[in-house]
């Protein structure tokens, strides 16, 4: 399988370009990290006004939301910048296990966005670069970014259009997608009609929850103020069932050995590194250590053991990184 | 004389007779126009009209019949004097004792209980904010913190059960003590989950304990409230009940003053003596007991209406300006465990919000840093009557100003991603914001203990001025009784 995933990268990567072009019928191919990938995933409809003429970089849809510049090595105003005061900032979050949360015996951050941001700084300022870490609420994101008090915010952060308005987003990193938590012993099996009768857990204002409004599966849906509440109310038995970014519910699953991952993830939420908007040169600069860094999918590349040290445990059966589309 | 007034049928009729001889006829004619009306409803028939009467009936008929010479008339007169006097009395005891109860009761149970309510509803609030401040610690939660978080549950838990006894079967608090003693060990479970999720550094601790936060909010903190509010209301009930003025009493008491001045009226006339010294004597005792049933009100009333000017209504504002202290201080702490994880509607953050929902219901605005007029600590400063009232609350004020500065460097430092430092702004050592609180509910503690101190002393002074009234009120009219008695007796001493 594995094999197989390794030589899929390329020719999605192909396609996605075409998708740029053409808006054709399997857009995000390049997207998919999973074994069997097509199986599970529901493709977008083809937007129609954009299928005939060219699209590329005037109008940004869910298909080729994902793109971006094509990598570079070259200093520009942005990198130069970052060299001048010596250190990278970074907005991170401090509240998702095995993404970006607090060691209690060091108090210092970690996880797997961590690393990234470490291996991206590594490259801009050398082995003994000094990163800065600020932890940013979701909702201060964006105006971080834009008021510069951070140089880039990786942050389990989905790339769609209404953010790219405002922000630069690297390639994908992860391709994250809503999925189904619940308890092992659970009769839930996926995103589907075993949630009948359930009662399903989501973020207030999420995905989840905009899905679940769409296809409830005869489910009664109870929504908290924040992800992670979901486990709390599963512990205590309020909720049957969650559902929210595969991320954040590998992150619950890792604080409670009782619950699992079910079935696949039913949408397509590509996690990008976010910059300031005219920050091109900084954005080719990450794309290219994100080149890097996913290695093409090898077993012994960066991606690849920042995968097993933090996910595989409660994310499993992902044999390498989403790869690479680019708008120009 | 008023008292004239209020027995003017019968003087109505002396007069009409100047003479003692002249009256038996008058007395007889008007019996002979009553007589016929109880035969009437017989309707003719001559046998029924015997077997109907009653003992009522023949007690009157004697009365009547003694009524028709002056010796029978003076006793009737004695007897309905020592009546009057004796139900004075014996009213004016009832409802003294009354109202001496219902002050008994505003010092020694309502107020006290008016005060648990809030020391419950404090604690709660304590260990809320307390619980987070540990959180934040983390693996350095300190010894004191657990301590303290422990005392205010245990505090809370006892004195619940206190109230549960004290209430007398009251159904507002006794829901609210249900509904408490249901919540509280279901959150104390809660802050365990979250503490022991916290040291083993899942950020799960935090979901668990912002839920127990939400728990306090919206379940426990509203039932104290409403506890606080049941209590206080029984309060105000028990100082209604001791401040009502005893009308029947002093009814009582002018109806047989007055019954007393007529009796004395006619024996003037009829004997030219002046005094009649049992008759005066019966008069000065119940005129004794009306003043001190009026004098001994009126201090009592005026006692009790300063102890809730000067106490209860201060402490009142005090506790619910120590809770939003409590409260904001809460939201302050959370804002560092939620880290942004819980929004308002508008994308502020949630805990930040409630700090300055709860910083807006203490202090207000305020020009140059003084307390808006609306506020809580505006409202105490109001309120306290004394210098010695007024200095903690000033200083209180004092203190959360410094508290706002501080809490805005740390919201800076937060929000610049600065976690640690805003971590160390808030619960470290060197001029945290900590410390402005700690000292807030510290002037805060001291004020409440200045108006308790005033509120016992005004209502011990109301309550004292109701002492023994009841029994002077009683034993005076006994006084009374026995001086209309004799000073009728006397009169009657001239007939054999």
């Amino acid at each position: 399988m594995l094999n197989l995933r390794a030589a899929l990268a390329p020719v999605a990567a192909g396609i996605g370009v075409m998708a740029a072009a053409a808006a054709v019928l399997v857009p995000t191919l390049g997207g998919h990290a999973f074994d069997d990938g097509p199986a599970w995933h529901k493709a977008p409809p083809p937007v129609r006004g954009t299928s005939q003429t060219r699209p590329a970089e005037e109008r940004c849809t869910a298909q080729n939301a994902a793109q971006s510049l094509r990598p570079s090595a070259d200093d520009g105003p942005a990198v130069d910048r970052i060299k001048e005061k010596g250190q990278l900032v970074v907005g991170v979050d401090q509240n998702t296990y095995r993404w970006g949360y607090r060691d209690p015996g060091t108090g210092k951050l970690q996880g797997f966005d961590i690393d990234l941001a470490r291996a991206i700084a590594r490259d801009i300022l050398g082995p003994d670069a000094k990163v800065v870490f600020h932890a940013v609420p979701t909702n201060q994101r964006i105006p971080a970014l834009q008021k510069r008090s951070v140089d880039m915010v990786v942050r389990t952060m989905t790339i769609n259009c209404a953010r790219k308005e405002k922000v630069a987003f690297s390639t994908a990193y992860f391709q994250g997608g809503q999925q189904v938590l619940a308890p092992r012993k659970s009769p839930v099996t996926a995103f589907d009609d075993s949630l009948r009768g359930k009662r399903v857990c989501t973020a207030a204002g999420s995905t989840g929850e905009a899905e679940l409004t769409k296809q409830r599966h005869g489910a009664t849906v109870l929504t908290v103020p924040n992800q992670l509440d979901c486990l709390v109310r599963l512990q205590l038995g309020r909720a049957d069932a969650v559902v929210t970014d595969n991320a954040l519910a590998a992150a619950q699953a890792a604080q409670d050995p009782t619950v699992e991952l079910k079935g696949r993830p039913f949408t397509d939420e590509p996690y990008g590194v976010a910059m300031n908007k005219a920050d091109t040169d900084l954005v080719r600069r990450v794309n290219k250590v994100l080149d890097d860094y996913r290695g093409g999918g090898a077993a012994d590349s960066p991606w690849m053991q920042a995968y097993r040290k933090w996910l595989r445990a409660d994310l499993p059966r992902i044999y390498g990184p989403p790869s690479p589309e680019y708008s120009d | 004389m008023s008292s004239e007034a209020s027995v003017s049928p019968m003087p109505s009729a002396a007069p009409a007779s100047s003479l003692s001889s002249a009256a038996p006829p008058s007395f007889a004619s008007s019996e002979q126009t009553t007589r016929p009306a109880p035969a009437e409803p017989a309707g003719g028939g001559p046998a029924p009209a015997p077997r109907r009467r009653t003992a009522w009936a023949d007690g009157l008929d004697e009365l009547r019949a003694a009524a028709t010479t002056e010796p029978g008339r003076l006793r009737v007169i004695g007897a309905v004097l020592a009546l009057l006097v004796l139900v004075f009395g014996a009213v004016a005891a009832w409802e003294v004792a009354d109202r001496a109860a219902a002050a008994d009761d505003v010092v020694g149970r309502s107020q006290p209980l008016s005060a648990d309510a809030a020391r419950i509803y404090r604690s709660l609030a304590d260990a809320d904010t307390t619980a987070a401040g540990g959180f934040l610690a983390g693996g350095e939660e300190s010894r004191a913190t657990r301590d303290r978080y422990a005392q205010d549950l245990a505090t809370a838990a006892g004195l619940l059960v206190k109230a549960s006894s004290g209430t007398r079967g009251s159904d507002r608090a006794d829901a609210q003590i249900a509904a408490l003693s249901k919540a509280l060990p279901r959150y104390a479970g809660l802050v365990e989950t979250a503490r022991t999720n916290n040291r083993q550094g899942l950020p799960l601790g935090g979901a668990y304990l912002r839920y127990a936060n939400d728990q306090m909010r919206r379940e426990l903190l509203p039932a104290a409230r409403a506890l606080y509010d049941a209590e206080n209301d029984r309060l105000a009930a028990d100082y209604a009940a001791a401040k009502a003025w005893p009308w029947l009493a002093l009814a009582a008491g002018l109806l047989a003053v007055g019954a007393l001045g007529w009796a004395q009226r006619r024996d003037y006339r009829r004997t030219n003596r002046v005094f009649n010294r049992g008759l005066l004597a019966a008069t000065a005792a119940c005129l004794a007991a009306l003043v001190w049933l009026v004098a001994g009100h009126a201090l009592a009333r005026s006692g009790l209406s300063d102890s809730y000017e000067r106490g209860t209504r201060s402490l009142r504002v005090l506790h619910e300006a120590r809770i939003d202290a409590l409260q904001a201080r809460g939201d302050e702490n959370l804002t560092l465990v939620a880290r942004g994880a819980v929004l308002t509607g508008d994308q502020k953050d949630f805990y930040e919000a409630g700090f300055r929902t709860g910083m807006a219901d203490l202090v207000g605005a305020g020009r140059k840093g003084n307390a808006a007029g609306g506020s809580r600590l505006g409202k105490a400063l109001a309120l306290a009557d004394d210098e010695a009232g007024r200095r903690p609350v000033r200083d209180a004020l004092r203190h959360v100003r410094q508290w706002q500065a501080r809490h805005a460097e740390a919201r800076a430092a937060d929000e610049k991603g600065a976690y640690e430092q805003a971590l160390a702004k808030v619960i470290g050592g060197d001029r945290p914001t900590r410390e402005s609180f700690d000292r807030v509910d510290a002037e805060l503690q001291r004020a409440l203990a200045h108006e308790q101190q005033e509120f016992r002393s005004a209502a011990d002074g109301g309550r004292a001025a109701l002492g023994g009234l009841a029994a002077g009120a009683a034993v005076l009219a006994v006084l009374g009784a026995v001086g209309a008695v004799l000073g009728i007796g006397r009169r009657l001493s001239e007939y054999r």
